[in-house]
């Protein structure tokens, strides 16, 4: 159940409401740095107490992730737009959707995500290129759609990841 | 951006106060970390104690910084947080950087920088 108000029209009425959840929160932002900060502090203030370190420390790096491509690759060319995060507490799980109304993933689906390979070389290492490997490690039924103008990212953070 | 800068056995030591290294204040933590070092020898050891949170920008931006101080300085890291260090873990940038368990006490001090 979303109490909510949305920050703006371009919000989307997601449900936060899965299978079993017991305690579920709405938020709806600019897709841009600052305010990605601001969104994981508020999500930190509600929801680490409920969570493990561990637990919690998966969640917040995830979405701390997939909030980054969308403010850098979904919005890209184009005015910074809103996105909606919806968490969902259930008994052995954190729910988590995301949906933005920035370009669709690249091919209709989400990147493979192969972790880059560690460069012998000091001058060779990647400096970026980690985002999608560290999601599908941290995440669990990571799902992806893109509906009538509007991409919705779904994925799952069980209470007993992260040790 | 507060860090601060000391040295100490011919070390530089930069403590960074923040308490997230993300994608909002990467670019400004690469640009202060090369003013600090700017001009300066001996390895940099970057005390990361009081950092309880980085995504992979943040990590990139310490990668940047260990790239424009080679060859001729090292940058290592110290007191990894678990949050933190489960980032250099997943990412096996652990095997790149030599990591301190524990960050070195105070030295003498070189500047702040907030």
């Amino acid at each position: 159940m979303c109490t909510e108000r949305p920050l703006s029209s371009l919000c989307d009425q997601a449900h936060c409401a899965a299978k079993g959840v017991v305690s579920a929160y709405r938020t709806c932002f600019p897709a841009e740095p600052w305010a990605i900060r601001a969104a994981l502090a508020d999500v930190r203030a509600r929801f680490a107490g409920n969570l493990s370190a561990g637990a919690f420390g998966a969640a917040e790096l995830a979405l701390a992730e997939v909030l980054n491509n969308v403010a850098e690759h979904g919005y890209a060319d184009m005015p910074p737009g809103a996105v909606t995060v919806c968490l969902g507490l259930s008994a052995d799980s954190l729910h988590v959707r995301i949906e933005d109304r920035g370009h669709p993933m690249p091919g209709g689906r989400l990147p493979s995500g192969l972790m880059p390979e560690v460069a012998h070389a000091v001058e060779d290492l990647a400096e970026g290129g980690w985002g999608w490997a560290l999601i599908r490690e941290l995440t669990a039924d990571l799902a992806y759609e893109r509906r009538t103008g509007h991409n919705l990212l779904t994925f799952r953070i069980p209470l007993a990841a992260g040790g | 951006m507060n860090l601060t800068s000391e040295t100490k056995d011919r070390a530089q030591i930069v403590r960074v106060g923040e308490a997230r290294i993300d994608a909002s204040i990467a670019i400004r933590f690469k640009e202060t970390m090369r003013e600090l070092t700017q001009g300066g020898d001996g390895p940099v050891i970057l005390d990361l104690s009081r950092v309880d949170f980085i995504d992979s920008s943040g990590l990139g931006a310490i990668v940047a910084v260990m790239k424009f101080l080679a060859p001729a300085r090292q940058l290592q890291l110290a007191a990894l947080t678990p949050n933190v260090g489960r980032v250099f873990h997943l990412t096996r940038m652990d095997s790149v950087f030599p990591i301190h368990s524990v960050a070195p006490s105070a030295g003498e001090r070189r500047g702040n920088v907030h």
